[in-house]
This record gives structure tokens, sequence and C-alpha cells, in this order.
């Protein structure tokens, strides 16, 4: 057994345990004269205080924080195999380098003479994902994976217009993520979902057919969101070159493919790379993430100010861009985001990112195996870095994808990934990384088998779950059909 | 490779068990011609001494120990201790978005506590932190204000940050969305709102402002929504110093307020990551862009949080989601909630006070190149010399000067953009009043 309960704390709100006149600082002796703010800004900028904020001590403020941080399940207590996500270990050295003085503090705008080495780890940064990815150039600017599909088909968009013609769709097969339409769509474009195949891939007819001179390009995920790599990929982006379009590659899946293919190889034009996923930085609950992207040479001329260039022994940035499609950040992204992946990259070097990507796969493969005689496989095709089952069989028995979800959060595990992709009706998505150990994915499928003969001896234990959260199940329906999105005082206390 | 937690046994039982005989058969049926048939060319793996030794090195090729006079966007100040403290913690550090709500209370709370906060300090409704920073939510803004009101264009000051601006024009120029932008007083340095009145049109669906703005001077945010409002417009307040809302009056006349929350006590780490909020009035909530955290109960009657109106969002809406944006940042958000906790009520407004003393002990000793009120920021006139000239000779005595403003602004060629914060020493600002003088 994975897992027993353990006593956690309760714990209010920062606004209900505040006394007025408490405080967690102390702030230095002022060294020039105080400034009455009603002179220096007038009275009527200037505010009343501010009602309900909190007024807490010191350790208050660490227990408040520790105590929340103990209802979080984490990467650091277990497998955590949401699909699509790429949950691996965050190496915590990572975390120390970023924090260096000269680093940390370094400020966007002091000047390059000061900024050496910080321009260079960029610079680093971008060669190595170029050779990761076979492309000729990079910009780490986009702050995160659907900034980076953005930049992407904002990059797209200039070159088609720079030839004449911006054109007017984006092809999105029907397994794609949901920020693939939306990005097209925040890019100008109109979608068109094209249809997968039998086998959940690409289906080269319905590209061809769907492929003219009014398609911009093709938002493709490879491997896809079944964890398949797309083997007529080269096929495809022939098709897409051939009337003029482009491939937009999303580099999700990235982490089943670096050391063994490269998009570059294969047809992909443009192609986003999430840091937080395949270069291990730490999701944060959320963010904030990195969204690199990538390109061929035919696409540089585009890509966002400033790029770094060596002018004789020194970095400078280089704001001369006139075909630039502009700025989507300010500064240069998420300058701590990249010296962790960077960090990460030069732990493994070339052949241990290899290694990587072989255990990763080799971990969904070995999971695949396990669970197959329990749980339907509605594609069968040879997969990747993740597995997709479907709920056919519980759902029989009235359990979904959903319940089974739950219910493995009493075996100690956080869910995969629930109802994605959509093409596979009931779907639960599993990536476990390459970041576990054969015991921790052992318990993982024993569980997972447990479920499936707890779904046929009592469904109702399922259905219920989970029983052992210290939150039992969640009423998000009341949630968001009266929204109560801020704490307020409540009145006459 | 060390973060691979096999042992050469277990992995050949592991591909025994897949039916495999090596692992490299695991990608026997990927097409020859996509196969990287060589080795990565990147140099072998290092140990986690040389790491620490890599970064070192190029941290020193940096400024290190110099005070420093820029602001610009971001703003140094005291990052108390606990705030690395708690983000440290691994399950906040290494948790991933809050789906699953019985799992992850405690990044919901945090988030629920933010949202709060951001509230108490704008004078809005409700508020997120899922936008990637301020210049990137300040577009967000626009395409909401454009969904609210149904018209095309946007109005925007010159006084917002350049940078701002110019990912507001990427994102505005593909969304058909016109950009007019309007000027400064030359006197007061804000916004020229006689100007905004020439700008704005039937089809405009929004005027932006920020306060502080570029040049430090606090807007007539009210003057600016009278304006915005008598024509139909929305009013987006933009704020890049979050920790002038300690001081400031709050923009309660706006409808949608982006913003920068570097100042609370998250690193300039050479521009990133940050955080941008996106906060507005109840009644634009369906309209709003990104994750936002709810309350509600358990079956069992306790409160819970969970992630909600999630409707409006990419994974569910697809091409016609709010925005394609499905980031949610976290962490950040968790710095600052740790920040406004640790400074509270009395701290923020204390904090807000020195900064504003210590930039105007300064200005008294330069001359200041505008009238308008500021709070820790400001454009001095460098007289007869140049900026970089005086940047340069401050390098000498390991002071970073202000941002000079001819790189934005080529009528200011002769001003710099001087910042004071709480961390800026008496001594420093002596020395750069010398050498304006």
């Amino acid at each position: 057994m994975k897992v027993r309960p353990h006593i956690t704390q309760n714990e209010d709100l920062l606004f209900e345990m505040s006394s007025p006149g408490k405080k967690g600082y102390q702030l230095p002796a002022l060294d020039v004269p105080d400034v009455d703010p009603l002179a220096a800004l007038g009275a009527a900028n200037v505010r009343a205080e501010i009602d309900g904020f909190p007024e807490v001590s010191e350790v208050e403020v660490i227990r408040h924080f520790t105590r929340l941080s103990t209802w979080n399940y984490a990467i650091d207590l277990g497998l955590y195999p949401l699909g699509s996500c790429t949950m691996k270990y965050n190496p915590r050295v990572n975390e120390l380098v970023a924090r260096l003085d000269g680093l940390a503090w370094a400020h966007p705008y002091q000047p390059e003479s000061l900024s050496q080495g910080a321009m260079k780890i960029i610079v680093q940064l971008e060669d190595a994902l170029a050779e990761i990815t076979g492309m000729d150039a990079v910009t780490i600017e986009p702050a995160a994976g659907a900034h980076g599909e953005l930049t992407g088909i904002l990059l797209i968009r200039a070159l088609l217009e720079k030839r004449g013609n911006p054109r007017k769709k984006i092809l999105i097969p029907d397994s794609a993520h949901g920020t693939n339409p939306a990005t097209a769509a925040i890019a100008g474009y109109e979608v068109e979902n094209i249809r997968s195949n039998e086998a959940g891939g690409i289906d080269l007819e319905v590209l061809a057919s769907a492929m003219n001179k009014d398609v911009a390009g093709l938002m493709v995920t490879n491997p896809n969101t079944l964890g398949v790599f797309e083997e007529s990929i080269v096929k495809a982006a022939a098709i897409v070159h051939a009337k003029g379009g482009l491939v937009f590659m999303d580099g999700a899946n990235m982490n089943a493919l670096v050391g063994i293919a490269r998009p570059g190889d294969f047809g992909v034009d443009v192609m986003h790379i999430n840091l937080h996923k395949t270069f291990s930085t730490p999701h944060g609950g959320g963010g904030p993430g990195g969204g690199p992207v990538a390109v061929k040479k035919i696409l540089e001329p585009f890509l966002p100010a400033p790029r770094i260039r060596r002018v004789g022994k020194n970095l400078k940035f280089d704001y001369k861009r006139p075909r630039s499609i502009g700025k989507v950040r300010a500064f240069y992204g998420n300058f701590g985001v990249m010296v962790r992946a960077l960090a990460y990259i030069l732990a493994h070097g070339g052949e241990g990112l290899r290694n990587a990507t072989v255990d990763a796969v080799l971990n969904a493969n070995y999971i695949r195996k396990k669970l197959e005689p329990y749980f339907d496989l509605p594609y069968k095709a040879p997969n990747m870095h993740e597995v997709v089952f479907s709920d056919d069989r519980q759902a029989k028995l009235g359990v979904r994808t959903g319940d089974i979800a739950k219910r493995l959060i009493d075996y100690g595990f956080h869910p995969y990934t629930v109802s994605f992709p959509l093409i596979v009706h009931g779907a639960l998505m599993i990536e476990p990384t390459e970041t576990e150990s054969l015991r921790e994915i052992d318990v993982f499928v024993d569980s997972m088998i447990a479920i499936a003969k707890e779904i046929e001896t009592d469904p109702q234990l399922v259905l219920t779950a989970p029983h052992t959260t210290r939150t039992s199940k969640v009423d998000e329906v009341t949630a968001a059909r009266k929204p109560v999105v801020r704490w307020r005082p409540v009145a006459g206390v | 490779m060390r973060y691979l937690p096999k042992s050469p046994s277990e992995r050949q039982q592991m591909v025994e068990a897949c039916g495999l005989s090596s692992p490299d058969q695991l990608f026997a049926h990927l097409p020859d011609e996509v196969r990287l048939h060589r080795a990565l060319n990147l140099a072998p793996g290092i140990s986690e001494y040389e790491i620490v030794q890599y970064f070192r090195d190029r941290a020193a090729e940096c400024a290190s120990g110099y005070a420093s006079f820029l602001g610009a966007g971001v703003y140094s100040h005291f990052r108390p201790v606990l705030v690395d403290t708690v983000v440290s913690r691994g399950e906040f550090l290494t948790s991933y978005t809050p789906y699953q709500a019985e799992i992850a209370q405690g990044t919901l709370t945090t988030i629920f506590e933010f949202q709060t906060m951001i509230c108490q300090l704008t004078g809005m409704d409700v508020a997120n932190a899922s936008m990637y920073d301020g210049s990137t939510a300040v577009p967000e803004a626009a395409m909401m204000a454009v969904r609210a009101t149904k018209r095309s264009g946007v109005a925007v000051s010159r006084t917002v940050h350049p940078e701002y601006r110019a990912v507001l024009t990427t994102y505005a120029k593909n969304q058909g969305m016109p950009v007019a932008e309007f000027g400064y007083d030359g006197d007061s340095g804000s916004a020229n709102l006689e100007d905004l009145e020439r700008s704005i049109t039937a089809d405009t669906a929004a005027v932006i402002i920020q306060s502080p703005n570029f040049f430090g001077v606090v807007e007539n945010v009210k003057a600016a929504a009278e304006i915005a409002h008598r024509h139909g417009a929305l009013l987006i307040f933009v704020f890049a110093e979050a920790v002038s809302l300690g001081l400031l009056e709050p923009p309660v006349d706006a409808d949608i307020v982006a913003g920068e929350l570097q100042s609370f006590a998250i690193s300039p780490s050479f521009g990133g990551p940050f955080a941008g909020i996106m906060a507005t009035k109840e009644r634009f909530i369906r309209q709003m862009p990104g994750r936002l955290v709810g309350e509600t109960k358990d079956s069992r009657g306790n409160r819970a949080f969970c992630l909600t109106l999630s409707t409006r969002e990419q994974h569910i809406r697809r091409e016609k989601a709010t925005s394609n944006i499905c980031t949610n940042q976290a962490l950040i958000a968790l710095m600052a909630t740790v920040f406004l906790s640790v400074y509270g009520k009395e701290g923020l407004r204390e904090l807000a006070m020195q900064n504003l003393s210590k930039a105007h002990y300064l200005a008294g000793k330069v001359k200041p190149r505008f009238s308008g009120p500021f709070f820790n920021e400001f454009v001095a006139d460098c007289g007869a010399k140049s900026p970089y000239a005086v940047n340069k000779a401050l390098l000498k005595k390991r002071i970073v000067g202000g941002f000079p403003l001819g790189r934005f602004y080529p009528e200011l060629a002769d001003s710099v953009l001087l910042c004071a914060t709480e961390m800026t020493k008496r001594e420093h600002m002596d020395t750069v009043a010398q050498e304006l003088a």
C-alpha cells in the first residue's frame, strides 16, 4: 500500500486570522527626509487604508503557507501521470543557479557590458535547442507553450504576407490540444479541423483534399496526443509544402523525440518547445513556463526582436529587424526559466538526453503492457512516451474515466489526464516520464488494476471516491453557477 | 544519468516485460528517414558541482555589487526571505495546474487569497494571475474590451510602457484591431487628454492608460475614464510598479485592470519570469481570459476551492475561447501573495512611503523634466550632458544610472528615467545628483 491517512492541519484564510497592528515586517530606517504623500501626490491621488487587507505575523505566514502546502499533491510526492503535461522531476540545482545574484538581480536594461553572462546563457540555450530540434534558429522570447504557438503562427503569417498573401485558414487535426485552435484564432486565422484516420493519425487523403491556396499551414502534434508517432509526417509535410503552406509542430510531446528524431529532419518549418515539460522547469501550480520557438532559415528574418549577435568578443542585442513580427513579450522572455532549462541540458549532455527519452518511452510501454488486460486500448499503434486507454469496459458498469481518476487519488497518485484527447471516448491519458522508478510504476500499475477489479465488485466505492482526502468531492457546479471569486468581510463582524 | 532512477537490471526487466530484447526496439517502428542516425552534438553531461560553477561564472559576468537607478518596468525591491522559503516547498513548486481540486487545495487556496488581495488593491471585483506578464496582459485586456463592447479598436497613451505597446501592436495587427496612440503633455508628463478626445471614435473599444506612467507620473485616471465612458468605451488601467498600489488611489473608475506583479518580490531576473494580472468588474467576468478560482463546498460541507468558469477557456471552447492562454502563473502569484502577507496592510503603505520619500529626495537634487506628481520614478533633464555620458561616468563609481529615454522617445534624448526604491542609498543618490549637475 502506498498510502495511509495522516493528520493535516486546518487553516483559515489570511484575512480571517488578521488582527489590527500585527506585523511580519520591519523596514530599515529611512535615510532621507519623510515626504508627506498628500503634499507630494495631492489628496485625490492618495488612497485610504485598504479594508480587510492581511495583518499577520511572520510565524503565522510561514505556518499558513506550510499548512496549505500539505494539502497539495506534487511530483516530489510521487508519480504524476498527466498525459501531455510531462510531469518529470525538477532538479533542485536548477533552482539554486537561477537564484545566483548576478542572474536573479540582472535588470533587463542594464548595460550589455554588465549582461554578458546572461546573454551567453540565452545564446547557449538557443543553440542547444536548435541542435535538439534540427532547426536553424530559435527565439526564447515566448513565455509559455500557447504563447510559442502564437509566435509560430505569426511567423508563418509574416512569411506568407511577404510572399503576397497571408491566406485564411489553419488546418488542425481533431486530436489537437485546445490551445491550437485558440491560437490560430488569435493569430487571425479561421480553423479547419481535419478528421484523423482509423489509427488516430493524420489522414493523408483528408489532408490533401483540405489543402489548398487558402490554407496557411498545418498545426500538428508529433507524437500526436495518442502518444503515437505520425509515421506519415514526411508525406504530410510534402502535401502542405506543395501548395505553398507551412508546417507548425506543437512541441508538447518533444519528450518522446529528444535524441531520437528531429522535427527539422521530418518536414517541420516551425515548432515550439515547452521548457516546463521537456526540459524539466517546475510547473509551479500552472506557471511560469517557457515556450521557445525554433524555425527553419526561411522564417528566421521574421523572429521577434531583439536577436543576440556576436560582435568581436562581445554579445550585443540586435534590434534592427525590419521584417520581424514585432515583440511578443517585453524584454527577452522568461530568462529564469531558461537558466533552469540550460542547467538540465548541461546535466544530461547529448547522450543523457537520449537516454532520458528511451526511459520515458520504456515506462509508457511498460504501463501499456501491464494495463492492457484491464483497460480498453482503442488505438493499437506502437506508442511513444504516453499511452491512451478508454473507459469502454468500465463504462458498461457505470464507471467513467473521471471516477477512476478520483479513485486513483485514494491510492496515493495524481490522476492521469481525463477525457482527452477528444477522439477517444472516455480517455485515460497516461504519461509517466523517465524520472519514475520501477517500484513507483509497479505500485501505480497495481493500483490501476485494483481499481479495475473494484469496478467489477463494488462500483459504488469508485463512484464516490475520493474517500481518503482531507477535501472530499468538490462541488464544481455550484462554484460556476454562483461564482465567489474573492473573500469579503462578513457584515457586522 | 543521475536523474534516471533505474538500475541496469531493472531497465532490462522492463524491456523484457514489453516483449523486447533491447530498448532501441521501442523505436523500431519509426521510419528510417525520420531517425537521427548520430548522437546529438552537445557536450557530455556534467556534475552538479560543474553546473553550479558554470552558472557562477556566468553570474560573475553580469553586474554584481552595483547600485542601480533603473526602473522602467522592472523594479528592485527587497525580497523577504519567506518568499523563497515558501515557493521552494515541493508541494507548491512541483505541482501542476490545480484541476484535481481534492488534492490541490493548497494551490487553490493561495490563488483565492491572491485574487482577493488584487481586488482589494485595485478596487475591482474579480482578478486572476493567468497572464504571462504586464506586456501580454495589455493585449489580452484590449481583446477582452473588443469582445465586451463589440467595437474594434483601442486608443493607447504614449505614456504606456513602450514594450507593452510593442506587444499590443503585434497582437493587434493580426486581429484587425486598429491601435490609435495619443500623446502626452510636455509640461506635466501625463497623458494628453485633449489628444485622447481627438483620437477616440465610435469604434474605440477601450482607452488604455498606465499609472504611474512610463515617466513615473501619476495619471488622472478619473478624467481618462470619464472621456472613455462618455464615448461608450471602456477604460483599461495598466500598472507596471505594483508597490504604488499601496499608496495611490485604486483605479475604481477603470473597467479592466492589467498589470505587472514584478514589484511584489519577483526577482528582476533579466526580464522574467514575471506575472501579469487581469482584474475587472463583476459584469465582465465571463469575458475575462485565464484561470479563475472560486469558492464552493466539498461533499462533507467543508469550504473548498476549485477552478471555475472554465467554459471561457481554450481546452473547452477551442477556437471560440476568450484567449489561447493555458498558463496560470501560480508560483509567481504565490511569491506576491507571501510578499503581501509579510508586509500586510501597514507594511505595504510604509514601503510605498519609503519609495516616495527616496525618489523625492533625489528629485530635489536634480532637474525633473515634468511637473506631474510622481511615485518612485521620474524623468531628469541631463542638460548639456548626454545621458549615456552621465551613465558611463556613474558606471566607474559602480552605479548603474537611469534609463536613457531617447531609445523610445527621440524628443527626450537629453533625459533619463531615474528610479529610487527602499533599497536605494542616499549616498548613491548624492553621487547621481553630482554627476547630473
